[in-house]
């Protein structure tokens, strides 16, 4: 496995859909290549600190008005139909 | 060291059980017109539908009519849910639609299809090779990080960050968001590998290990 190639498998890595073969290789590649394990280590970092983060805070004050409004133009669509 | 897992993981999973989502009875019940059930549904998705549609749109007061319209939307066409999906995923693809003809209406957008702008391979390559240390969490607070990872994701393509956004910041399965977004399975995993690869050279440059004598 050379460095092109461990890229193409990383998304399927990170999902844990490799075959056992497939992660071997990349073990032995990684254990030898400091540029992928920085890559593969960090990419898991990006992955990592992103999921499930709201970085765009939902207020309650927010929710509720959101809440309202839907019902609201849900109500009056079923009054009209 | 984060490689443990390459020797301690199943080589196949076991399958999945089929188990009847909870949305099937209340969508049931709000097709035979129990506007409460419509309403706890509402309730359950309305957060994640405004965080899709301004993780897309990058505007607040389009992500809050958008969620409106698709909620309406949802109500008008119950009826042509056929329960193939689940419901949150069928909800996400409306979302994900209103959400894109809202940028294409925009006329300051340079983008205006999903396809656009991931023909370039531009940042795709790996060029940043600094371990992140210490780690993000220590080098930031809460706040400060919530703001880098705003920032960093807003300079994402929109056809890399909605699907970025729905696979690792929503959590769907590649292929909820593959029919969410109206895109093959490989071409979600195509364009999710160039995303997170892409924002990981983004973020490089604020948690990649400092140099000595370079200021934090």
């Amino acid at each position: 496995m050379n460095c092109t190639d461990l890229l193409s498998h990383l998304s399927d890595y990170f999902d844990e859909k490799l075959s056992p073969k497939l992660l071997e290789e990349i073990r032995t590649h990684t254990a030898g290549c400091q540029h992928c394990r920085v890559v593969l280590n960090t990419t898991e970092q990006t992955i990592h600190v992103y999921k499930g983060k709201e970085i765009y805070e939902v207020s309650d004050e927010l929710r509720e008005r959101l809440h309202t409004a839907i019902m609201t133009k849900c109500f009056a669509s079923k009054r009209k139909s | 060291m984060r490689f443990s897992h390459l020797l301690t993981m199943p080589a196949i999973q076991s399958p999945a059980t089929e188990e009847i989502h909870p949305d099937v009875a209340l969508v049931a019940r709000a097709k035979a017109g129990d506007t409460a059930a419509f309403e706890q549904l509402v309730r359950q998705y309305e957060r994640q539908i405004f965080r899709v549609a301004q993780h897309i749109t990058q505007n607040r007061e389009d992500a809050e009519d958008i969620t409106q319209d698709a909620f309406l939307k949802a109500y008008e066409k119950l009826d042509q849910f056929q329960g193939n999906s689940k419901f949150s995923t069928w909800l996400v693809r409306i979302a994900v639609n209103e959400s894109l003809m809202r940028l294409r209406k925009r006329k300051t957008s340079k983008t205006v299809s999903m396809d656009e702008d991931v023909k370039t391979e531009e940042g795709s390559i790996p060029r940043d090779f600094a371990e992140w240390r210490p780690n993000p969490e220590q080098q930031y607070n809460q706040a400060e990080l919530a703001d880098i990872l705003r920032k960093t994701i807003q300079g994402l393509p929109p056809g890399f960050r909605s699907v970025f956004t729905l696979r690792d910041v929503e959590n769907l399965s590649t292929e909820e968001t593959a029919e969410a977004l109206g895109l093959s399975v490989p071409a979600v995993k195509s364009r999710l590998l160039r995303a997170r690869l892409q924002l990981r050279e983004r973020l490089s440059r604020y948690f990649r290990k400092k140099q000595e004598g370079q200021p934090a």
